[in-house]
């Protein structure tokens, strides 16, 4: 038995037995165009949080079912005690209202046209008030180490996330998926030139295969299709290459490190997707672009997201607390209010890889317990939709 | 370990090492470390090079393949001594 057989966090269990550690009453719209009327009842009614994001309309195809999952998926995320949901018209609205009642949690629906933004704002400010005096009367409750969900992406990365905090990351992976957690890691475009390596860390040849015809297809369809020159500017980014990587392979390689030694994952995910095949660690095929990322881990159901960075993303997410750890030691030094685990002490041989794992696991228990990440008290609450292609 | 090093190098294979002071100049006689197993030795910097940026090991010429991770990291485009800065440069992906 491992140290962490016995751990627990102390998170709010909803109705469909997932369990969160905060407890957003979240006003959600479906469209561009329902964002004001969002705003409006968010600002009215306080405790409440608006998701405001730039797409919902003419949208089809694989797009517009990648946009319905992650709406649902976010009003659906155990972080989240219930929704207001907000549309132009009531077809949509009622499809995001009612995927997201599937959890069991309470969903109200408006639609704007034939009354309008004040009347809309009206009701919708009602239902807002009723869901905050239920969420703040729920409380949290001793929960298993094996009820959490824990996602990674890093960003802004440079060669001191290869040395440290990617690895930090897969220490803690290495000690608690064999405890039960589900983990969530992704970028598909971040694996090139790791994938050889990516594609023997699934738990059999079939779930490798699988992995490798998505990665590939990804190569083809997307980076081949549309590139205008070597992506040398895109992948690896300015700031990672003022960091010091050179190549996408050096990335890659860095980026891998966050699954650890021996942690294998058991399938893979479209964006958004929720996992449906138990407790373990799964692939999500996912934009490298750090709050697409965590967006779409946070609609797949992660409630808690691990992010190391090298030149300091500060990135965040409205419903997911974001914990940031940085290797290195000029980061801590000039953008300290970010970091809320430094592992700098393993580039100065002061600290090892499984102490920085403990570390870590600490801050992810204090996190679930309720502490605000770096993120929540700095108001980084990105919430960034993927999307595939032009509207119709 | 009693000294702090100037540069971590991932496995024994690898031909190029990170920086990971801050400030490192030419001339530096640097204490490097090979985190796979925690040996070490020494090697001189011949460039100011930034943290996180990397050194190579060894004499390259332009051809050769950047090993890090003990892994293929990209082709090297110029020829660079021992101890030199390795990056944009002089060092290019394989991919795209």
């Amino acid at each position: 038995m491992s140290n962490y057989s016995n751990m627990t966090f102390m998170g709010y269990r909803r109705e469909n037995g997932r369990v969160g550690v905060r407890n957003h009453v979240v006003i959600l719209p479906v469209d561009d165009i329902s964002n004001a009327a969002v705003e409006a009842v968010a600002n009215n009614v306080k405790g409440t949080m608006a998701l405001p994001h730039a797409y919902g309309r003419l949208q089809f195809g694989e797009d517009l079912e990648l946009h319905f999952r992650t709406m649902i998926g976010t009003g659906a995320n155990p972080n989240v005690h219930s929704v207001v949901v907000i549309g132009i018209e009531p077809g949509w609205t009622k499809r995001i209202a009612d995927g997201i009642r599937e959890t069991g949690k309470e969903v109200a629906e408006f639609s704007i046209e034939q009354k309008g933004d004040f009347e809309t704002i009206r009701a919708a400010s009602w239902a807002a008030k009723d869901f905050v005096h239920k969420a703040t009367e729920v409380q949290r409750e001793e929960c298993s180490i094996k009820e959490l969900w824990v996602s990674t992406k890093c960003g802004e990365s440079d060669t001191t996330t290869g040395l440290g905090s990617c690895p930090t990351v897969g220490n803690m992976y290495d000690k608690l998926l064999p405890e039960g957690i589900t983990g969530f890691f992704g970028e598909t475009s971040e694996i090139t030139g790791a994938e050889h390596i990516c594609q023997k860390r699934a738990i059999n040849d079939e779930v490798g295969e699988r992995w490798y015809k998505m990665w590939k297809a990804y190569q083809d369809d997307v980076i081949f299709a549309h590139q205008t020159d070597d992506l040398s500017d895109s992948q690896p980014t300015k700031g990672n290459i003022e960091g010091g990587l050179t190549t996408i392979e050096e990335k890659a390689l860095g980026n891998l490190e966050k699954i650890g030694r021996t942690s294998q994952y058991i399938d893979i995910l479209e964006p958004a997707e929720q996992p449906r095949s138990g407790d373990g660690l799964y692939f999500m095929d996912s934009s490298s672009a750090a709050a697409e990322c965590v967006t779409l881990m946070a609609a797949g159901g992660a409630v808690v997201h691990t992010f190391p960075t090298g030149q300091g993303n500060v990135v965040g997410n409205p419903i997911v607390p974001v914990i940031k750890i940085t290797a290195n030691p000029r980061t801590v030094r000039t953008m300290s209010e970010h970091v809320d685990v430094d592992v700098s002490g393993i580039l100065r041989r002061e600290m090892t890889i499984d102490e920085a794992g403990d570390a870590l696991i600490d801050m992810i228990r204090r996190t679930a317990n309720g502490r605000n990440t770096a993120a929540e008290a700095l108001g980084h609450r990105e919430f960034s939709m993927t999307k595939l292609y032009r509207s119709a | 370990m009693s000294n702090t090093p100037h540069l971590l190098v991932h496995e024994h294979d690898d031909n190029v090492g990170v920086v990971v002071v801050e400030g490192l100049t030419a001339g530096t006689e640097m204490f490097c470390c090979v985190t796979h197993d925690n040996s070490t030795f020494t090697l001189t910097a011949e460039d100011d090079v930034p943290i996180g940026h990397k050194i190579a090991l060894q004499d390259f010429q332009e051809g050769d393949t950047a090993i890090k991770y003990g892994e293929d990291i990209g082709k090297i485009i110029a020829d660079i001594p021992k101890g030199r800065h390795v990056h944009t440069h002089n060092c290019k992906t394989k991919r795209w």
